[in-house]
Formats: C-alpha cells, sequence, structure tokens
C-alpha cells in the first residue's frame, strides 16, 4: 500500500516541522506575515534596509537596548568603512584595565569592542525603566516565535487599549505582545523621526521594517554567506545523486 | 579470498595479516559478507545512522574546542563559535540539526525492524543492542541540548532530571546527585558536558557489537526467511556499497537543505534567550524526537492505588522503551515479514499513526481534548505491544511463505514479489 505509506511519510514530517516551533499556546495573534529580502533559499539582506536599521537602531532602541554580541567591527559587513566604524566606536566609553599603576580606566570604545550596552548592569537598566529589563537585542529575532515578523509586529502593534481592558500603570498596550501589556513605550512615534542618509521616506512600517532587518542580521550575521554555500552544496548533491544514481543501476544491471 | 599476490604491497598484507587479520577482516565483512539480494531501500538506514554517528562525533569534538561548559560564560561562548569561529556557525548547525536527522534515522531504522520483523530468532541480541543504542542515544541528545544553556536548556533539565524525585525513597538523592548540587547550576553543566563527550563513544562501542551480532546471520530481508543458498545472496561489495552511496548522497540532501536554509525549524526560539532560573517559559516542550515519550509522561493525570500519578508517568514513559527489549519473546508469530501477514501489517501502520498522535500530543499543551487524545494513544502504545502482539501472533493466518529469496525475486520465477 504504497499511497498510505506515502501519506504517513508526509504526515510525519509534518508533526516534524509543527513539533516544537508551531505548536505553542497563542494568547496573542499570530504575527503577520511580511515580506523580507533575507527569506527563501537564496535571499540576502538588503545592504541599504541594513544602514538604515541601524540608524534606527543608534537613534531610537540603542537608548534601552543593548546588543552585547555584536561588535563595532561587525558592521564593515554592512557596507561600513574602517572609519566610519572606528568614529562611531569612539563615541562610546569603556572601562578597560588595569593599567601599570593598577587603576582601571575610562578609553573610547575601539572597533573590537562590542556594543556599549545603555546601562552598567540589569539592576541600572530596571531601575530607569520602571522595574522592566528591556531585553538584549542580538538574538531577538531568533528568540521569539514568528522571528522577524514578531519583532515587525511588536515594533508596529501600539494600540489604545479597549475600553474594558485594564491597562495598569506605565504599561502600554500592544497587540501582539503575550497579555497584551507591554513596559516598553511605542517606539516609533512619528513619520520622519528618523532622517535617513539616504533620503528614504522615514514612515513609521519603513522604519519598522529597516530596523527588524538590521535586528535579523545582528541575529545571523552569517546568512548570505550561509545561503550562497547551501545553494553550491545542493547542487553538488543533485550532481551526485545523478552519478550514484547511474553508477548504481549500471553495478546492479550485473546481476538483474 | 585471502591476498595471493607476490607483490610488494602483497607481503606487507600478508605480513600484517598473520599477526593482526586487518585486511582479512575487512575483506570478510564488506567483499565476501553475504547478503540478501532483495534488501530494499528501507536497509539504507542502518549505515546513514552509522555515518551521522561519525558526523556527530567529529563536528562535536571541533565545537568542544571552542565551548566553555560554564554556566555564565556557556551561552556566550555558542554566540561566539556562531559568530566568530571559522565557519563556527556551520558546525554548530550541522551538530545541532545532525541530531534530528540521527534520530530520524535511527527511529525509520528501528520501524523498518518492527515492519519486517527483524528482532525475531536469531536477531534478539542485535534487537537488543540496538535498543542500547536508542537508550544512549536519547541521554546524549538530552545531556546535548543543555549545553547552550539557553532557555530551554535549563527549564528542560529542570523537569526531566526531577522526575528522577519520583522514584520511592531514593528519589531527592538521585536528583541532587545528577544536578552536583540543589537546583541545576554550574555543576550540573560540568557533568553533562563530560558525559556528552563520553556516551557518544561507548555508542560507537555498542554499534561494534551491534555488527558483530549482525554479520553473525547477516541481515533480514524483506521477505523475512532465511538464506538459502548461493541464488540468495550477493556480496555487499559493490552491490550494496554503491546503494548505500546513492542513499547517502539523497539524505545528505536533505540534511544540507536543514543546515543550510532552515536551521532553526526543528529548534525551540526560546533556547537563544539566555538560562534564567527566576522565569518560568511559558510552555517547556522537548525537541520533537522526544515528544512521544513526554506525552506518555504526561498521560497519567490521576493517581491509581495511592501510587503517585508522576511515578506512574515516569514508570510508563521508561517502560514504553524497556518493552523494546523483551518484544522477541511477546511477538509469538515465528513469520518475519509483515508482507505475509495480513494482520500484523494493519496493526503495525496503527502503531506508527498513535505514535505520531502521541508526538503532536506532546507537543502541545495538556489541556481539554488533548489530554484525553494522549491517554488513549498512551493506552493504544501498550496494548499493542503486551496485548496485540501476543495475540496476533496466535490466531493471525500467514500468507505461504516463498521457498528462497532466489526464487521469490529472480525474473526466472514466478511467485511473491517481495515488497519492493
Amino acid at each position: 500500500m504504497p499511497t498510505l505509506r506515502h501519506a504517513l511519510i508526509g504526515a510525519a514530517l509534518v508533526v516534524l516541522a509543527a513539533g516544537s516551533s508551531g505548536a505553542r499556546a497563542q494568547e496573542a495573534p499570530t504575527p503577520p506575515r511580511q515580506q523580507w529580502s533575507f527569506e527563501g533559499f537564496l535571499g540576502t539582506y538588503d545592504q541599504a534596509a541594513l544602514q538604515r536599521g541601524f540608524q534606527v537602531y543608534k537613534e531610537v532602541c540603542s537608548a534601552c537596548h543593548a546588543l552585547k554580541h555584536v561588535a563595532y567591527r561587525d558592521l564593515a559587513e554592512i557596507g561600513y568603512t574602517d572609519d566610519q566604524i572606528k568614529g562611531f566606536a569612539a563615541q562610546f566609553q569603556v572601562t578597560d584595565g588595569p593599567n601599570d599603576q593598577g587603576q582601571m580606566y575610562q578609553r573610547p570604545a575601539k572597533p573590537s569592542d562590542m556594543f556599549v550596552p545603555p546601562f552598567p548592569n540589569d539592576q541600572a537598566a530596571r531601575a530607569a525603566n520602571n522595574g522592566a529589563l528591556p531585553p538584549d537585542m542580538s538574538l531577538l529575532a531568533k528568540a521569539r516565535d514568528g522571528g522577524s515578523d514578531y519583532v515587525y509586529a511588536i515594533a508596529t502593534g501600539f494600540k489604545d487599549a479597549p475600553a474594558d481592558f485594564k491597562l495598569n500603570p506605565n504599561m502600554y498596550y500592544n497587540e501582539y505582545f503575550a497579555g497584551h501589556q507591554i513596559a516598553m513605550p511605542p517606539p516609533l512615534t512619528a513619520d520622519g523621526q528618523v532622517t535617513y542618509a539616504d533620503g528614504t521616506k522615514a514612515t513609521i512600517p519603513q522604519m519598522a521594517h529597516d530596523v527588524t532587518t538590521f535586528l535579523a542580521w545582528a541575529a545571523e550575521p552569517n546568512l548570505d554567506e550561509r545561503h550562497r554555500m547551501g545553494a553550491k552544496v545542493v547542487l553538488f548533491l543533485l550532481v551526485a545523486i545523478g552519478v550514484f544514481y547511474a553508477a548504481k543501476r549500471r553495478i546492479w544491471a550485473r546481476i538483474h | 579470498m585471502p591476498v595471493t599476490g607476490t607483490g610488494r604491497t602483497s607481503r606487507i598484507i600478508r605480513w600484517i595479516d598473520y599477526r593482526l587479520p586487518f585486511v582479512a577482516t575487512l575483506e570478510h565483512e564488506l567483499n565476501e559478507y553475504p547478503t540478501p539480494r532483495n534488501l530494499n531501500y528501507w536497509w539504507n538506514f542502518g549505515s546513514l545512522a552509522g555515518i551521522i554517528l561519525v558526523i556527530m562525533i567529529v563536528s562535536g569534538i571541533v565545537l568542544a574546542m571552542h565551548y566553555t561548559p560554564e554556566s555564565t560564560m556557556a551561552f556566550d561562548s555558542v554566540e561566539r563559535i556562531m559568530r566568530d569561529v571559522n565557519y563556527g556557525w556551520l558546525l554548530r548547525y550541522i551538530h545541532m540539526n545532525g541530531a534530528s536527522m540521527f534520530f530520524l534515522i535511527v527511529y525509520i531504522h528501528i520501524f523498518r525492524g518492527l515492519y519486517y520483523g527483524s528482532y525475531k530468532y536469531p536477531r534478539e541480541l542485535l534487537w537488543m543492542l540496538g535498543v542500547v543504542i536508542l537508550l544512549l542515544m536519547m541521554a546524549t541528545a538530552f545531556m546535548g541540548y543543555v549545553l547552550p544553556w539557553g532557555q530551554m536548556s535549563y527549564w528542560g533539565a529542570t523537569v526531566i532530571t526531577n522526575l528522577f524525585s519520583a522514584v520511592p525513597i531514593f528519589g531527592q538523592k538521585i536528583v541532587t546527585l545528577l544536578w552536583g548540587g540543589f537546583t541545576v547550576s554550574n555543576p550540573t553543566l560540568n557533568r553533562f558536558f563530560s558525559l556528552h563527550y563520553l556516551l557518544p563513544f561507548v555508542i560507537v562501542a555498542v554499534v561494534g557489537l551491534h555488527l558483530i551480532a549482525l554479520h553473525q546471520h547477516g541481515s533480514n530481508n524483506p521477505l523475512g526467511i532465511d538464506h538459502r543458498g548461493p541464488q540468495d545472496s550477493i556480496p555487499f561489495h559493490p552491490y550494496y556499497t554503491i546503494k548505500d552511496m546513492f542513499g547517502l548522497m539523497v539524505f545528505l540532501l536533505v540534511f544540507a537543505i536543514f543546515v543550510f536554509f532552515e536551521p532553526n525549524l526543528l529548534g525551540d526560539p526560546q533556547n537563544y534567550i539566555p538560562a534564567n532560573p527566576l522565569q518560568t517559559p511559558p510552555d517547556i516542550v522537548p525537541e520533537w524526537y522526544f515528544l512521544p515519550y513526554y506525552a506518555i509522561l504526561r498521560s497519567m493525570t490521576f493517581n491509581v492505588l495511592g501510587i503517585p500519578s508522576k511515578l506512574i508517568g515516569v514508570t510508563l514513559m521508561f517502560s514504553s522503551l524497556l518493552l523494546l527489549f523483551v518484544l522477541p519473546w511477546l511477538d509469538t508469530s515465528r513469520v518475519r515479514s509483515a508482507t505475509f501477514r495480513p494482520i500484523y501489517k494493519k496493526i503495525f501502520w496503527l502503531l506508527v499513526i498513535d505514535v505520531l498522535t502521541l508526538g503532536y500530543v506532546g507537543a502541545h499543551p495538556p489541556a481539554g481534548t488533548i489530554v484525553v487524545v494522549g491517554q488513549v494513544a498512551t493506552f493504544y502504545y501498550f496494548f499493542h505491544f503486551l496485548i496485540l502482539i501476543p495475540l496476533i501472533g496466535k490466531i493471525e493466518r500467514p500468507r505461504p511463505l516463498p521457498t528462497s529469496i532466489g526464487t521469490a525475486v529472480l525474473p526466472a520465477a514466478a511467485g511473491a514479489a517481495g515488497d519492493e
């Protein structure tokens, strides 16, 4: 009964795929699917969007959210020159040392330093944010169900709370956040909040899209290389499958 | 055939073989090893499992060169591998998805054994060694999943180690021993790393025994009948080496698609959040390959005769695996292949559906109908092995078996064409 067998194999693969990722109880609606340049087999990051997204992160998000797994030098991958990176890093102070006198000292950040966090520690971050801890953003786009779609949905999902909804003090209503109460005030509030260096009109959806692209890159900086290598590996294996199948047929022909 | 040449190489080989029969053994086990001529593609999964084991060990050894098994640094060290180690992302995605592929292959391999009765006389020990390998794989995979020290690592470790607290009297002592303290913490991570590195080599040793047992009586085959003569078998090399190579390429394609294009599909996003002992994730879900057991574990929602439901659940979960050890003696039918067993063939597919159902249940929060479905599926799992398997062997009338593999599959012979 080959059809039943095929149906079962199909079912097994569906269960496999749905098993651990798609099955979580959803309090909030599923984030709507967005178009991303990095989706699909040959998807790559859109360099211009990455740079615009970096600008949004720098001017808006970085006030509260750290990016601790990303180093300034990594910005070379999204098209910044060494001088630009040096200049940008030098705006931040890091504690280094001890020096020959045994003293810790402050120095400007270098390209090899990781992004300097906005708060020295979690307690300081909470103290400055009504007790809420802004999560580190380095892996955000991989660490939530829905991935990039979720990040975009949160950035754009702020609404007035429904009349019967009891919103706690210092909380905001967000359609896509579990429980709908989020401690983060709406980050993107007005068109033109950021003045893009490339002249793109900074609408709220545009800024959300760009910063999500940047965060997807921050979470998975090797995606472009991975897709390129994957295409080659798949092509190689398709050829190998053909060659080995032909060889198998020939060898087995001796005894058929 | 012994090496008979007179050249220098032949003389060196003879010198070695006289003292250590290395080449002779390879020759014997590969070239002369008679293999049934009718093995179908389901027989590819044994060699695939061996190859993925090697892939896991090699990628794992290199990952261990860059990983830091310390609770405040483990998560960051994994991110460093992903970002700064040359091709570290590739190594880690191979290792991560390799675990899923390993289980997928082994599960297919096991169900192939169930369908064609490969566990029956005279291959009972071969089968039992396979169950040992499965248990070792599960322990290894569980401890490996803890190493990145993400949220699901930490809470998965907490839930699974806590299962042992259900053991009467010694429960809490066992859990403390596993943890190396009074909670999942740095000592837990250290010992899991140590054991995660050790167990794969134990698996290699048991695989060696599995192969020795296999070569004692040779492979079973889709007809489930013994070799009766030279017309029934062909040399392993080149016929099955080339067939295995072809199968390997197809498998590598599937593997590559996961590694390069959907590396995180089978993982849990929560594990990209560093472990936080103060914050329980909304749902603690194991990796897909543990979901059926997880469903069995959670199926017990009530105490029986004063025995706590947790203890029964844990017992059921371990029994679901230990049961496989006695399967060769539970099965009362002497016919191996389901091809000739009309009733067994049907309940085999019901078991497949049952296990997939358990997997579905394990992935969902235990509420409403999910609980009932999980209980029914758990009951059916045990009903299959403990009642149906012994009973059907007695009442079923198998179809007549062909007199030999050769007569059944060679073109000259008319008759049942096997299951290819």
